[in-house]
């Protein structure tokens, strides 16, 4: 496979979200409004994008028996920096990702692609694996940040989009929306996929 | 045993290594944090305190009040805003234990004779769309020139002089009486905490 292939089966045949429904968590959590959507997203692909080449390098060097605490050591490590580096330089998106920077850490995403994928492909392949999937699942947690937002808000992004009397429709910002969101856009996207065939 | 001792050279060293990355890190960010950290505490200190030419953070009163349920001591500071050296405010932050999830941190400017200036919300959890409105404008403006004197210090569904929120009672209930409870910790030791020099008082227990 291509390098572009690699890097765009991520997109959308193997998205994370809305193909193999893995680090649903966060997705499902932090999606209140687009931004943090795209923060969160941005986040999860720099620590996907910095484990899955490190593992790549690394795969002949770690030991079989011991390759999962490896790959949570080096995870755990990106983790910290983002969390460090967004308290120093993006405090207002730090408040309001809050808790759910450390529990990157345990996003099946990063771990499932440093266990199937990294560590059995070379750094090249890897990293283009890793930065298509980062970007299939920020584009995900996106759309549901901003279907969530409009609805639940009335904005987009922060900018009012309806007039004065719009009346939100709160229930769409609150876990409910959240579950109500993605299971819309799953059985969207599945019936355009059938009408493809 | 070979074996073993590889496993467990391989995932010091991997570590180890993590470690010194993270060290790093930590320093070229320490004070870009530290530093953020300070502008959001000013920043609602100017939100809450009339005009002021001093440096409230670098001017302030902790008292003890008391332990908690641990047994250990806990402390509270007084910002003390100055404009030409005259005592014009007082800051200090109060927490309500009892929101609707988790605790409301405010900030509380005041006047020397007790009237409240403004609140601001520093941090809170409640639900979106409800509870978080206390940090809108039209619930922190009620709290604008009250006292312990002139006001009742409760929400209207109990019988008090503050709006409640439509949907949500417990977060404004909560943010009141944490407010008056720390406007009463205020009369009570307002002697010591507007002392016209900097009455720093020895701190308990080491360490930063």
């Amino acid at each position: 496979m291509s390098v572009l292939q690699e890097f765009s089966k991520g997109l959308w045949r193997e998205n994370a979200v809305f193909k193999l429904l893995l680090g649903l968590c966060p997705t499902l959590a932090v999606t209140t409004s687009a931004e943090n959507g795209l923060g969160m997203g941005l986040a999860t692909t720099f620590v996907l994008l910095c484990s899955n080449s490190v593992v790549a390098l690394l795969r002949k060097v770690i030991p079989p028996q011991v390759r999962i605490p490896a790959f949570i050591v080096i995870i755990a490590s990106f983790v910290t920096v983002v969390q460090l580096c967004m308290e120093a330089y993006l405090y207002s998106l730090y408040q309001a990702l809050g808790i759910f920077i450390p529990l990157i850490v345990v996003n099946c995403l990063i771990l499932g692609r440093a266990e199937a994928f990294a560590s059995k492909n070379t750094f090249r392949t890897a990293f283009f694996d890793g930065l298509g999937m980062g970007t299939g699942f920020t584009l995900a947690l996106f759309l549901l940040g901003a279907v969530r937002e409009i609805f639940g808000s009335g904005t987009l992004l922060g900018v009012a989009l309806f007039g004065e009397g719009y009346q939100p429709l709160l229930l769409m910002i609150l876990p409910p929306g959240a579950f109500i969101t993605l299971g819309l856009l799953l059985a969207a996207m599945n019936r355009f996929e059938l009408r493809q065939k | 045993m070979r074996d073993i001792l590889r496993l467990v050279c391989t995932l010091t060293l991997i570590a180890c290594i993590a470690g010194a990355v993270l060290s790093l890190v930590e320093v070229a960010t320490r004070e870009p944090i530290a530093a953020q950290r300070r502008l959001v505490m000013l920043r609602a200190l100017q939100a809450v305190l009339p005009a002021f030419d001093n440096q409230p953070d670098n001017d302030t009163v902790t008292l003890g009040r008391g332990r908690d349920k641990r047994g250990r001591e806990l402390r509270q500071t007084f910002f003390r805003a100055r404009s030409d050296g005259k005592l014009v405010g007082i800051a200090f932050s109060a927490t309500a234990p009892d929101g609707y999830s988790g605790n409301i941190d405010i900030m509380v400017g005041i006047t020397p004779d007790g009237t409240v200036q403004a609140i601001e919300i520093l941090a809170h959890m409640e639900t979106p769309g409800l509870g978080d409105k206390i940090t809108h404008q039209p619930f922190k403006q009620q709290f604008h020139d009250k006292s312990l004197d002139n006001a009742d210090w409760r929400v209207k569904k109990d019988g008090g002089g503050f709006d409640q929120i439509t949907g949500a009672t417990i977060s404004p209930r909560a943010v009141v009486g944490a407010v008056r409870k720390a406007l009463e910790f205020y009369h009570r030791n307002s002697a010591a905490i507007t002392a016209p020099e900097p009455a720093e008082t020895p701190p308990t227990g080491g360490g930063e």
